[in-house]
């Protein structure tokens, strides 16, 4: 009896947490500018609006750029930091690594403000270089969370068995290490691009005319006429981010493998 | 002897530690460390037109502080305006940002345990992976366009009136946009994953044994959970508080799409100061204040934890 509650409260709770997206499709093809029910017949007009806006696509543009640069320099960072975190003891090793971590319990606003007023201060003109700035603060955390337990993961008698054997400490990084948290790698990048894809308040705040594809929907939104179009454009973006985290989930699912662990848990 | 203390250190694990982490740490000095200091040493200068001008004071806190303009060298004052804790209005946002990110938080925290409870003991293990999968998905997909959604969903021409009309149960559309409740529910359903998972990791961790020794000792499935398991999940539940009212106190999206109101919560506010009205030491001050109530209410939780509900040390 108290099994099939806590199923029944399951089953609503996934309800409550897909309901938005699973009305996503559902008003995407509706002929209709009103998001209301009862459902007027179906179309795609507002896909083909999607694909004929050239704004939009100058934003998606915009977007890739900023989200491929930023998760890429996040990454990097990641690995030196969850390294140098997971291998080496050094002074003040607690503050720099909260530092860094920083900006996963920091309100975005925060960031995006006392980023900008710097840079206001300091005459810097505002590009997509300066979201990619602001992007990079952001997504490192997740990269150096994700990176530091591919690292963690990793068995120290491999890379002692590499210097027995005489390598030396950067070919033994290359050829033991790296190929071991590869896959960490590759779940870091990708996360990282999704984190800098879907930010909005730092690629508000610190973007300039060039917008990017969140800033451009959150400027759409004051016209009911556009609406539609954005449910389509919605539903596209929800199908690719799944994919994207789906291909995630599997590099660290094989990574866990590779390292001989068990799976132990999400991203997070 | 310098030299061979320095040869040591170069040599040594930390040195390397420091050495590898130094790349990521000197970004974060520069572009996170930096930028948050001048916005504290700003909070306490004054105000002057499009720039900050540098005398101290303490009145973009407390009391009445005037904005300044330079002319032919001079100071020439040409607006007051209230400290962030003493303007009224400002006063109720900080407020208000703190009673909805409480109730976030709370109601997230409460739906979210019993869904980690059942993926911890009722999924089998083999399909635990898929289910926090599926939990973890709608966190990854665009923010903004959530948001939007329960706009539409709660909005006044929106699914639930229109539904609720369709089938003759309301005549009129009910209001339940721009208040308080559709924050509420717009941020609960943004940040329960990150509620479930560290509660169910936590779960996780609870030696099964236990919950047979409690029920081998005649406690009830109740008792036994509320005596061993809920206790022994405290850390988890903690992280999952953290967690969530962390990011909503300084939330931008949700109150600015469903919020209503000129400034609903705090980062609004932070915008509105800083930007518009060109008021950069007292959107500083807001915004550490903001970090001080968030530090403030995140070492009272732990404490609470750690005095009255037995939780980890």
């Amino acid at each position: 009896m108290k099994f099939s509650g806590l199923q029944l409260y399951a089953l609503a709770f996934l309800i409550f947490l897909y309901g938005p997206i699973l009305l996503l499709p559902v008003f995407a093809f509706n002929d209709s500018t009103v998001v209301a029910f009862p459902l007027k017949g179906f179309t795609t007009q507002w896909f083909q609006n999607v694909w004929n806006d050239s704004d939009l696509w100058q934003a998606v543009r915009n977007s890739l750029f900023v989200a491929l640069s930023a998760s890429v320099i996040a990454t990097m960072f990641g690995i030196f930091a969850a390294r140098a975190s997971t291998r080496y003891r050094f002074p003040a090793k607690g503050g720099i690594m909260g530092l860094i971590l920083l900006p996963m319990v920091l309100p975005d606003m925060i960031v995006a403000m006392a980023l900008l007023v710097v840079l206001l201060a300091l005459n810097v003109q505002l590009s997509l270089l300066t979201v990619i700035l602001g992007h990079v603060l952001i997504c490192t955390p997740f990269a150096v969370a994700i990176l530091s337990s591919a690292f963690q993961s990793l068995d120290q008698s491999l890379e002692e068995a590499a210097y027995d054997l005489g390598e030396g400490a950067i070919s033994t990084f290359y050829l033991v290490i790296l190929p071991l948290v590869t896959p960490g790698i590759i779940s870091a990048f990708l996360i990282s691009f999704t984190i800098s894809l879907d930010e909005f308040v730092i690629s508000n705040f610190l973007g300039s005319k060039d917008k990017l594809l969140s800033v451009y929907i959150f400027g759409q939104l004051r016209f009911p006429k556009s609406v539609p179009t954005i449910m389509a454009l919605g539903a596209v973006l929800v199908a690719l981010s799944v994919a994207l985290l789906a291909l995630a989930e599997y590099f660290r699912r094989r990574g866990i493998a590779r390292t001989g662990l068990k799976n132990t848990g999400g991203f997070l | 002897m310098a030299e061979a203390k320095q040869g040591r250190f170069l040599g040594s694990e930390a040195a390397y530690g420091l050495g590898l982490v130094s790349p990521t740490a000197i970004y974060a000095i520069m572009l996170l460390a930096a930028p948050l200091g001048f916005i504290l040493i700003a909070s306490f200068l004054t105000d002057g037109y499009l720039s900050i001008i540098p005398k101290f004071q303490l009145c973009n806190y407390f009391g009445e502080c005037a904005s300044y303009k330079v002319v032919d060298g001079a100071l020439v004052e040409t607006q007051k305006y209230l400290g962030a804790w003493s303007d009224p209005r400002l006063f109720s946002v900080m407020v208000r940002s703190l009673v909805v990110s409480l109730l976030v938080t709370v109601a997230t925290v409460a739906l979210a345990y019993p869904m980690a409870y059942y993926i911890s003991f009722h999924v089998a293990p083999a399909r635990k992976g898929i289910w926090l999968f599926l939990i973890t998905i709608p966190f990854w997909t665009s923010y903004v366009i959530w948001v939007f959604m329960w706009n539409a969903i709660l909005g006044f021409s929106g699914v639930i009136n229109s539904v609720l009309i369709g089938i003759g149960l309301i005549d009129t559309p009910l209001n339940m946009t721009f208040n308080i409740q559709a924050m509420v529910i717009t941020l609960a359903h943004s940040f329960a994953p990150f509620a479930i998972l560290p509660i169910y990791v936590a779960l996780e961790k609870i030696d099964r044994s236990l919950l047979e020794a409690g029920q081998d000792l005649g406690e009830s499935r109740f008792l036994t959970f509320l005596r061993v398991t809920l206790p022994l999940s405290m850390a988890g539940v903690v992280a999952a508080v953290l967690i969530v009212f962390i990011p909503t106190i300084g939330d931008y999206v949700t109150p600015k799409l469903v919020g209503g109101a000129k400034f609903p919560m705090i980062a609004n506010a932070i915008e509105v100061l800083m930007l518009k009205g060109d008021n950069k030491p007292l959107g500083s001050a807001i915004a550490v204040s903001a970090m001080l109530i968030v530090g403030l209410m995140s070492v009272l939780f732990l404490f609470l934890n750690r005095r009255y509900l037995r939780g980890p040390k």
